[in-house]
């Protein structure tokens, strides 16, 4: 599965309010510090296994753990059609 | 209290449009082309907007195509870092029109449909061949992978016809699907008696959307609110005034609501003279109805009154003359009656449409 964002969807600074927000057709998501890590890793190249991977390697935490955090998120995100796959 | 700074901004390109759609909510008053902002002074003030904090433009109008310079204002509104939101009736963009947009940086698109069938859709937009144009153009935005919203506007001569337009949505590849309920001002509440739909049939439309919705869950967000006139208690108009968008006019008048000219004793300042920060967080205008000091019982002291913040101000105005009064669509407001005697003499009301157009606005709206 390569996961990437949905058309339309663009994650972006938001300078004013010091943070990182995913514009979307006339709403914004803000994502939690977890998941922006994720998000920055999803660019329609890597695999969810690369990202997987390197999130584990980044945090030095069990593969298995990451895997569920990240599996659990993108579901959420695709039935809110901010990425697809 | 400070107020937050901007999120939105709607700008109203122009209110020249191809279609005649009784329920638009521009005002009765229609600027003319001659007197419009020029692409460099929006350009201009795109780049203020995201400095004070605007993270979306929404390209409105009127019909914002109407405009030939339209890629140059999509270009400018993306060199500011905007994400830019084109609101459009489709009838005017060819494939290559469209294109030229993309190119320019556009990143969604929201076409609204009048009705499902090619029929009733151009009696309703007033114009002939208009739907079919609409199905033409979204097929070009398909073709590019732009992302799109269909916009359905819905009211009581299309509602029984929901189901199909949400096949519709569909069909055409859209991402989202926005179910707009007409909203009752300017046009729209002159011709109120023609649209307000009963409550049997919204409710034959709630109960479908609710079980649509579960269905297409991942396929097509579906966004669907429940009609002013309907509802017990007033939506938040535009998020609270002042709170998160500015509407600019075509001529470069600051709102903070986009009916806000039809309230009396305010004055507006325009972006031509006035620097954006200072219209969002000093002008008399954005700061008239801001927060809560303003209300009267009973928003004040409801414990909803940084929720709805009161509801609308032109809906009160326009209902109860009253601009401070509570939206009487909120069942605690002492005139809720006004809401209630409309959606009854709307279901016994067989009214023709006045058509939205330069020189047609009825000389009293009867509210």
């Amino acid at each position: 599965m390569v996961p990437r964002l949905a058309r339309g969807m663009r994650l972006t600074e938001d300078r004013t309010r010091g943070r990182l927000v995913i514009q979307a057709p006339e709403r914004l998501f803000v994502p939690d510090e977890t998941a922006v890590h994720v998000l920055q890793l999803i660019d329609g190249a890597r695999t969810l296994d690369q990202v997987i991977d390197e999130l584990a390697q980044r945090f030095a935490a069990p593969r298995g753990e990451i895997a569920t955090d990240v599996q659990e998120m993108l579901a959420d995100l695709m039935e809110r059609r901010v990425v697809v796959a | 209290m400070t107020p937050p700074p901007p999120i939105g901004l709607l700008a109203e390109l122009t209110h020249r449009c191809p279609l005649r759609c009784p329920y638009c909510s521009n005002p009765l008053d229609l600027v003319r082309g001659s007197d419009e902002l020029s692409a460099a002074e929006w350009t201009r003030l795109f780049h203020e907007a995201a400095e004070l904090g605007v993270l979306q433009v929404h390209l409105s109008g009127g019909e914002p195509a109407a405009r030939r310079d339209l890629p140059e204002i999509v270009a400018g509104a993306h060199a500011a870092g905007l994400y830019t939101n084109l609101i459009t009736s489709g009838v005017t963009l060819d494939e290559a029109g469209v294109r030229e947009l993309a190119r320019a940086g556009l990143d969604h698109v929201q076409l609204s449909v009048q009705d499902s069938e090619h029929t009733s859709a151009d009696r309703i937009g007033g114009l002939p061949g208009g739907h079919v144009r609409k199905m033409a153009f979204a097929a070009a935005v398909a073709a590019l992978d732009l992302a799109l919203t269909l916009n359905a506007v819905v009211h009581k001569q299309n509602l029984d016809r929901l189901d199909e337009m949400i096949a519709l949505a569909l069909r055409l590849g859209a991402d989202r699907l926005e179910i707009a309920h007409v909203q009752y001002h300017g046009w729209a509440l002159a011709n109120r008696d023609a649209l307000l739909p009963s409550r049997a049939q919204l409710d034959a439309a709630t109960a479908l959307v609710a079980r649509v919705r579960e269905e297409l869950r991942g396929r097509l967000v579906i966004d669907y609110v429940i009609p002013d006139y309907h509802a017990v208690r007033p939506k938040p108009c535009m998020g609270g005034w002042g709170q998160q968008v500015i509407v600019v006019t075509p001529r470069g008048r600051a709102l903070p609501c986009h009916a806000a000219e039809s309230l009396p004793g305010l004055t507006f300042e325009n972006v031509r003279h006035s620097g954006l920060r200072a219209i969002w967080y000093e002008s008399a205008s954005f700061n008239r109805y801001r927060g809560t000091d303003w209300m009267q019982p009973p928003c004040r002291d409801c414990e909803n009154a940084e929720r709805d913040w009161g509801g609308c101000r032109c809906q009160a105005h326009a209902l109860t003359g009253d601009a401070a009064a509570t939206d009487p669509v909120c069942d605690l407001s002492p005139r809720h009656a006004l809401v209630q005697a409309a959606v009854v003499r709307a279901d016994a009301s067989a009214r023709a449409f006045v058509y939205r157009q330069f020189g047609n606005a009825p000389a009293t709206v009867d509210a």
